[in-house]
């Protein structure tokens, strides 16, 4: 508030100065500093405060392993886990061609053989942990949307589904992933034995377990969009007699549209919340493995790395919020109210 | 009485619904028939229950008692051989206007090619005067332009009728006189019967060949019919000057304020 006020006034002086000056452009120049002004300074105002917070905290307080580190050091953290990732790959790229060598002395010696190709043994980089935690947030979101949306529409437009599913619904919706997950690993366990695993066992139980904990939020306004679509909306399809595909795919799903994306943002949300303790518990190589290995190791590393991992769970989960917002405006039509 | 002079017939048509206090009864012992061909008006106070009639013929509601026959056949449910104007054009915010209207185009004519469908809904666009619009959105075109996709996509599917729902009510003065030419165009063209709602006695009087007016609720029916004689194809420019207009006019607004503040005698009745 204060660096707006101050700015207007600055610019009014100006103003005030060259009167033979274009008036437009300096009127757009003053309008674009003060958007500036307005947009940009206060969150770098609330970083800055927020950095000097956690500096004189963190100084001040002292654990069993070490003091806990400021901002510097976290960051000093960070780049060492990308330097980490960066060396891990220049030993991965060695090795393939370590292989590729030995293959070909192999084959010329003896020709024929069969060659046992060998996968590097290296161990995930913190990178690596990420793309893994994004897969399985992802392959539990699409498995939750795929049941939710569908349901969600049949609980939306058949009154007997939504009062048949109401209480299953109430019920299961604020179960915790920790009472889920470990039902859904025994159940893994007993039913997922394929003769060649596609996916690793941990990653099946994280995936399904977000799945279950972010059904609901997509489920509920799936069935809450269909079930407010315009009543002359529906009375237009009544009268044109439209055959009940059309009437949901052309009418009720578009109308519900916006909702459904709430619903589904609401889910991915809380999907990503919910797999960071899956896989801390599942041991899903991911984020939250990264979080429990460091704990677990109580390094004076610890707290800076897990501080780390903070970040980029927050920040990930800014971004994906963020691309389903886009996503939602490039499918939803204009939203020009046209009754 | 031949099968075309009773195309649309309504007979003892009564609409109720429970309530708090005993039953509401909204239209009771509504009788109305209509030419092929005709354009009747039903007017009357709002709340009396023309739209609960319209939406009875429309199929939309169930009537209470009495039945519907149209062209010889009892009607029971909405059918594409209504075709509905609603007085928000309801049209589809996501679709252009030529989706907007192959909407009931592709159900009713799906055994004809795709080109052909294009071909009729375009064509219903072109008839109410939309050439420039057929790729347009609803959030694109004005109101008055809507209600114009309103009107093509109620008679691009060749319906038996068509039922308007006081369709000008939404729009101003100017773009309504627009929308009414545009009506009556398409109705002559088409030779289509058309019932409409309205409550304004000088749309009624301009397009109709009668007006149906209704007594006030509760237990609406028709209280009287008006003979509209003015010779077709009919200007504005004409009707205003036509001898008789101002009477009719007169006897129209007395039916109506009668019904607004009935006789001593009546209320007590």
């Amino acid at each position: 508030m204060m660096d707006v006020a101050l700015e207007s006034t600055a610019s009014e002086a100006v103003v005030a100065a060259p009167p033979a000056a274009p008036s437009a452009l300096r009127e757009r120049a003053r309008s674009v500093t003060r958007a500036v002004a307005r947009t940009v300074l206060p969150p770098l105002l609330g970083l800055a405060v927020f950095l000097a917070a956690w500096s004189l905290v963190a100084a001040s307080i002292e654990t069993s392993i070490g003091a806990v580190p400021g901002p510097r050091a976290v960051w000093d953290a960070a780049g060492a886990l990308v330097e980490e990732h960066a060396r891990e790959r220049t030993k991965a790229v060695e090795f393939e061609a370590r292989q590729a060598e030995r293959k070909e002395a192999f084959l010329r010696e003896q020709p024929g053989e069969p060659w046992i190709e060998r996968q590097y043994a290296g161990k995930p980089t913190y990178l690596d942990q990420i793309v893994t935690s994004l897969k399985t947030v992802f392959a539990g979101f699409v498995l939750a949307s795929l049941v939710a949306v569908p349901l969600g529409i049949l609980c939306g437009s058949i009154p007997l589904v939504q009062s048949a599913l109401g209480p299953f619904i109430q019920i299961f919706r604020p179960v915790s992933p920790l009472a889920w997950l470990p039902i859904v690993m025994i159940l893994v366990s007993a039913l997922y034995t394929p003769e060649e695993a596609w996916f690793e066992k941990s990653f099946v139980s994280s995936a399904i377990t977000v799945a279950l904990c972010s059904l609901w939020p997509a489920l509920i306004n799936t069935s809450l969009g269909v079930a407010s679509v315009d009543r002359d909306h529906l009375n237009v399809a009544r009268v044109l007699r439209l055959g009940w595909w059309t009437k949901v795919t052309k009418i009720i799903v578009p109308s519900a549209l916006p909702l459904i994306f709430t619903g589904l943002r609401l889910s991915l949300g809380v999907g990503w919340m919910v797999l960071i303790a899956a896989e801390m518990l599942s041991q899903n190589p991911g984020l939250g493995k990264f979080v429990w290995d460091m704990f677990q190791n109580g390094s004076s590393q610890t707290l800076s790395m897990i501080l780390v991992a903070v970040f980029t769970i927050g920040f990930i989960g800014c971004l994906l919020d963020r691309a389903m917002v886009a996503l939602e405006r490039l499918v939803t039509y204009g939203g020009a109210g046209a009754r | 009485m031949s099968e075309a002079d009773r195309y649309l017939e309504c007979w003892q048509l009564a609409k109720s619904y429970p309530a708090p206090a005993g039953t509401a009864v909204i239209v009771e012992g509504f009788d109305l028939t209509v030419r092929e061909g005709e354009f009747v008006c039903l007017i009357g106070h709002s709340g009396c229950g023309k739209s609960t009639v319209l939406s009875m013929v429309a199929g939309l509601t169930e009537p209470s008692a009495g039945g519907i026959v149209l062209a010889g056949r009892e009607i029971a449910g909405p059918g594409p051989d209504r075709g509905v104007v609603f007085q928000a054009p309801c049209l589809l915010a996501w679709m252009t206007a030529l989706a907007n209207v192959r909407l009931g185009v592709d159900e009713v004519f799906a055994d004809r090619p795709v080109a052909e469908r294009v071909e009729i809904a375009a064509q219903a666009l072109y008839r109410v005067g939309l050439h420039d619009a057929l790729d347009k959105r609803p959030g694109e075109l004005s109101a008055g332009m809507r209600q114009r996709v309103g009107i093509a996509r109620a008679f691009a599917l060749s319906p038996k009728m068509l039922l308007l729902d006081e369709p000008f009510g939404m729009l101003d003065q100017l773009t309504r006189m627009e929308l009414q030419e545009v009506l009556i165009d398409v109705w002559q063209r088409e030779g289509i019967t058309a019932l409409m709602v309205t409550h304004d006695v000088d749309e009624a009087l301009f397009l109709a060949d009668r007006v149906a007016m209704m007594t006030s609720g509760p237990a609406a029916r028709v209280g009287a019919i008006l003979e509209v004689p003015f010779p077709r194809p009919r200007s504005r420019r004409d009707v205003l000057d036509h001898p008789d207009y101002y009477a009719l006019r007169e006897s129209l607004i007395g039916f109506l304020e009668e019904q607004a503040h009935p006789p001593a005698d009546q209320h007590a009745a």
